[in-house]
């Protein structure tokens, strides 16, 4: 606001690094949740780098090497789960089937809910209606009957089939979002200036209208990846993600649930991982949709 | 040909209708405009805020959008009825022949965009310019809206500069291609009391450089004066009043026209008392009054005018074209208010307590 006013040059604070500008803003809560976000990225990315963290899938107590349900130790930070299998390695790697799963679905619903929900909603008309048609139907269907069809029809239930399918039920709601701010930014001026200058359609929907959704598009796609890892850890509980061995926070909780009695650890870990995500997803995702709100008021 | 295109008008525009089809009826926005525009000339058009001045400019240019939208008449521009254009058609004449400039230069740029590609964006797509050509191009065109600082400002995005920077950026988008007619809508309403002159300024200088005939949308009688050679008074998506403005200002005729006269602000009243001397509000376009538009609000008002509709005729000089029964200064009109306001009509009342009814003189700046 106090740059519009001032018709001076670009203020101080317009010529520092937008890193910098952009992480100033944030308050504490939202920059220790941004942090988190990283480092779990970062670790789930970089899992094979991590010196000294454990084979995820190792049972050390079959060759005498460990106990199950062992507490926090020096060689196993957060102690062993009733595999004996070490339990920060178990995170580590299982934030990789998390993340792989929300990467999918903010990415085909992104790039194809982005796509078409801000065609249909600049273009308007026939395709519109069709568009949203296919996309109420597709919301309509229940997602858990599409993945086990699919699941039976492969014969395998592996990270791909599982993000493909999640990923495809992904597109309608960003389709939705996409194409309500593609029916108001259509309406702005701009968008008619764009055409008294004899801009091309194609070139408008390119260049004035997507680049102008994506950022509300961006801010939804942090909420729903929290709502799509919780999504995953449920099927994972239902054992109806990943196959065993391979390690998913959803699948940590439902192993540890025969020896809850015993031991309540390796459940607790991998539930407070979960929370921490989805609830730095959440946080960070607001800020960005009211930072956005706010810049968009101010113009 | 070239002969004949020489003589006929730039734009001449035939009884124009333009409705909107909403759920509570038929919105009339324009409801039978004429006028013709020489190549070179300007033409004021003014009116209160709902006349239909924006759907009339939006209508020659074809930029209202929806389906909901029905223009009927004829626009023919350079010859051919813009009207009947495909909107590929539309392409080869927008930016390049007509362009627009906006009321509110905060919306009309794209706000993620720097300065320099809302600029040359299309200027290289008609020019085939390189890199370079295209920032000089961009560089010399802020010079010539006097941007201060021009290679600095191309770096800029829309949020970094003022209300009149912004607006002089939309000047120099709109007059990139050189386009032979300008609507130029509103350009100073959202803008400070302060640059507004210094747009108006401009925007009159570049129409006279460029011998571009220009369009000056306003609702504002002040503006117009002595910028446009002449000067349409629009009311409820019709033309009242219709006549050079030097003659407009020496001899107003119509009441409505006098009505916005009175109301132009000055500049010891805060801008939001703008038409207070206006008594009631403008007609339903849905619904329209029968008789004059006005006669409702009109301080003049008899029975003739709430029965039949005045049409739009020359007045004993022929480019002065006006719609009303009993013109302003006619002894007819003299008796009609003194009735009125005898009788206590509100309106008559009004204009009786700010001033005498027909002290129309020039308008000083
Ligand atoms: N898209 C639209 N749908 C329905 N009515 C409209 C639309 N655009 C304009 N109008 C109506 O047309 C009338 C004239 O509007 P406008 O030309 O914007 O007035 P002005 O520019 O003179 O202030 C107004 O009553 C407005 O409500
Ligand atoms: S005098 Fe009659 S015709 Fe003229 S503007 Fe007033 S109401 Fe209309
Ligand atoms: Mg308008």
């Amino acid at each position: 606001m106090d740059t519009a006013l001032d018709p001076a040059a670009p203020t101080e604070a317009a010529r520092r690094p937008w890193i910098r500008r952009f992480v100033s803003k944030m308050p504490w809560t939202t920059r220790f949740c941004a942090s988190w976000l990283i480092v779990i990225v970062g670790a789930a990315v970089f899992a094979d780098l991590i010196p000294g963290l454990a084979d995820p899938n190792y049972q050390g107590f079959l060759f005498g090497d460990g106990v199950t349900n062992e507490g926090p130790s020096l060689t196993h930070f957060l102690g062993t789960d009733n595999n004996s299998r070490d339990i920060l390695a178990r995170i580590v790697y299982g934030a990789r089937v998390s993340l792989i799963v929300a990467l999918a679905a903010v990415f085909m619903g992104v790039v194809f809910g982005g796509f078409f929900g801000s065609m249909v909603g600049f273009v308007r008309g026939r395709t519109d209606s069709t568009v949203m048609a296919v996309v109420d139907v597709i919301l309509a269907f229940p997602g858990l009957v599409l993945l086990l069809t699919v699941v039976t029809l492969l014969g395998r239930r592996d990270l791909v089939v599982i993000a493909t399918v999640i990923g495809f039920l992904s597109i309608p709601p960003y389709t939705r979002v996409a194409r309500a701010n593609a029916l108001s930014i259509s309406r702005r001026e701009f968008v008619t200036a764009a055409r008294a200058i004899g801009t091309r359609k194609r070139t408008i929907l390119f260049r004035e209208v997507i680049p102008n959704v994506l950022p509300t598009l961006l801010a939804y796609a942090m909420v729903n990846a929290a709502v799509i890892i919780l999504l995953e850890g449920a099927l994972a509980f239902l054992g109806l993600s990943v196959e065993p061995p391979t390690s998913s926070w959803g699948t940590m909780v439902n192993a540890s649930r025969v020896d809850l009695q015993i031991n309540v650890w390796p459940a607790i870990w991998p539930s407070l991982a979960l929370v921490f995500t989805v609830y730095s997803l959440n946080n960070v995702g607001d800020w960005l949709r009211r930072l956005r709100s706010v810049r968009s008021a101010a113009l | 040909m070239v002969d004949q295109a020489a003589n006929s008008p730039l734009l001449k525009v035939d009884d124009l209708r333009t409705t909107f089809t909403i759920p509570a009826g038929d919105v009339k926005a324009v409801r039978g405009v004429s006028f013709s525009l020489d190549r070179g000339r300007t033409l004021g058009i003014v009116g209160e805020s709902g006349s239909g001045k924006t759907v009339l400019a939006r209508s020659v240019m074809r930029l209202n959008l929806g389906t909901n939208v029905t223009t009927t008449g004829t626009a023919v521009f350079e010859g051919t009825d813009v009207l009947t254009r495909s909107p590929a058609e539309m392409r080869q004449l927008w930016g390049t022949e007509m362009a627009m400039v906006f009321q509110d230069p905060m919306t009309s740029l794209n706000p993620l965009v720097r300065v320099q590609r809302q600029v040359t964006e299309h200027l290289c797509r008609h020019l085939n310019l390189n890199r370079s050509e295209a920032r000089q191009a961009a560089v010399d065109l802020l010079r010539e809206v006097r941007i201060p600082d021009p290679e600095t400002r191309l770096r800029s995005f829309p949020h970094e500069l003022s209300g009149g920077m912004r607006q002089r950026v939309c000047i120099a988008v709109a007059l990139a291609c050189a386009p032979s007619l300008l609507f130029a809508d509103e350009p100073t309403t959202a803008l400070d009391v302060t640059v507004q002159h210094q747009i108006l300024n401009l925007l009159s200088r570049e129409q006279a450089d460029r011998e571009m005939a220009m369009v000056l949308v306003t609702h504002d009688l002040g503006v117009v004066a002595g910028r446009t050679d002449d000067t349409m008074v629009m009311y409820a998506g019709t033309v009242v009043e219709h006549a050079p403005t030097a003659s407009l200002f020496a001899d107003m005729r119509h009441p409505y026209s006098e009505a916005l006269m009175r109301s132009i602000p000055r500049t010891s009243l805060p801008s939001h008392t703008r038409l207070a001397a206006i008594t009631g509000r403008p007609p339903d376009l849905i619904d329209p009054p029968t008789g004059c538009d006005f006669s409702p609000r009109c301080p003049y008002v008899q029975d003739q005018c709430v029965n039949e509709e005045p049409p739009l005729v020359e007045t004993d000089d022929p480019t002065h074209r006006l719609a009303c029964w009993t013109p302003v200064g006619s002894p007819e009109a003299r008796v009609a208010f003194e009735k009125n306001l005898a009788a206590g009509l509100q309106q008559a009342v009004a204009v009786d307590l700010s001033a005498a009814p027909s002290s129309t003189g020039g308008v000083d700046g």
